[in-house]
């Protein structure tokens, strides 16, 4: 259809529905058909009690997801602590494992440092009685 | 003997008895939200009820209220579009659950099919028109009214009637004709 046609359509003369073409008039007729049958077919529809329904999903839905939310926030919070206190446990595990290699660490030393001192105390403190001895056993060596 | 205010309050039911399913088609395919619809009317014909004293019957009783129930449609959208973060709660009908409905008659499943499609192309034009556009082209084919009628009801001037209309059907035809 022209534009000419649109417009004599539009001067509200009853007959000018006829100036369209076919198919627009088709697609018109259908819509105006399908508009009123909608209309008609929710102004007869039980309307509280799809409305009741709505709202009660609605709010269904939005209990369920609050209550996944707190699930999921007491389920994250339950792990991160337990996940925590592993932490905090292998912490001081390897805490303790230091300073029992230290104490020990230290405990070899203490005893090597005894017997340095014994040694060298038990070298110098050669007794008087013995000493011609000693000289004798020199002379042997030496006369070989 | 019955009380001018009890033949009032008779003549006012009679004219939502008469004129409800109208202002209701008009404002669901204005929204295509049903429970907005139903809202929106049960609005128009509060407002029309504290002011029914004051219509001297100038024009029509349709076309007052069809005039109050634009005003209340213009004024939703005016304050959903300050308030956009609403638009999420809507109910409004998708496109193709709109087409679904169809005049009853005899038609074969194929026939049935091409006019729902044919009903679809003509919402997504409507979807596209502008406000006042759409109104127009509402009043004009889905309630059938006179150009006359619809500017009275619209407050604007025959010519720009005919023009939105115009325009409206330019754009219907080239939904219609892209898809064919």
């Amino acid at each position: 259809m022209s534009e000419e046609s649109e417009l004599k359509f539009a001067t509200g003369k009853p007959d000018d529905f006829e100036a369209l073409d076919p198919a627009m008039k088709q697609a018109l007729g259908d819509f105006k058909g399908s508009v009123h049958a909608w209309s008609e077919a929710m102004m007869s529809r039980p309307r509280a009690a799809r409305k009741a329904v709505v709202r009660r999903t609605w709010r269904l839905a939005a209990g369920a997801a609050l209550a996944s939310v707190l699930i999921a926030g007491a389920a994250s919070g339950g792990l991160y602590e337990h996940h925590h206190r592993q932490e905090l446990a292998r912490i001081a595990a390897a805490q303790e494992a230091a300073h029992q290699r230290q104490l020990a660490a230290e405990r070899a030393r203490a005893e090597e440092d005894l017997l340095a001192k014994v040694d060298s105390d038990v070298s110098r403190e050669v007794p008087s009685a013995l000493e011609p001895l000693a000289s004798l056993t020199n002379d042997d060596e030496t006369t070989k | 003997m019955a009380t001018a205010n009890e033949i009032a309050a008779q003549e006012f039911s009679a004219v939502v008895t008469s004129h409800r399913p109208q202002i209701f088609r008009f404002l669901l395919a204005s929204t295509r939200d049903v429970d907005l619809a139903e809202t929106l009317t049960q609005e128009c014909f509060l407002k029309a009820h504290r002011n029914w004293s004051r219509f001297r019957g100038d024009s029509s009783a349709m076309t007052w209220l069809m005039r109050i129930a634009i005003n209340l449609q213009k004024d939703h959208w005016r304050n959903r579009r300050l308030q956009f973060w609403r638009q999420a709660s809507t109910n409004t009908v998708d496109l193709d659950e709109a087409s679904e409905w169809l005049a009853s008659g005899e038609r074969s499943a194929e026939q049935k099919m091409l006019a729902r499609e044919k009903v679809a192309h003509v919402w997504r034009a409507v979807e596209g028109l502008s406000e006042r556009q759409r109104t127009v082209f509402l009043l004009r084919f889905v309630e059938e009214m006179e150009l006359s009628e619809i500017a009275r009801t619209t407050g604007l001037n025959e010519g720009t009637v005919k023009a939105h209309l115009s325009r409206a059907l330019a754009r219907v035809r080239a939904e219609l004709g892209e898809r064919r």
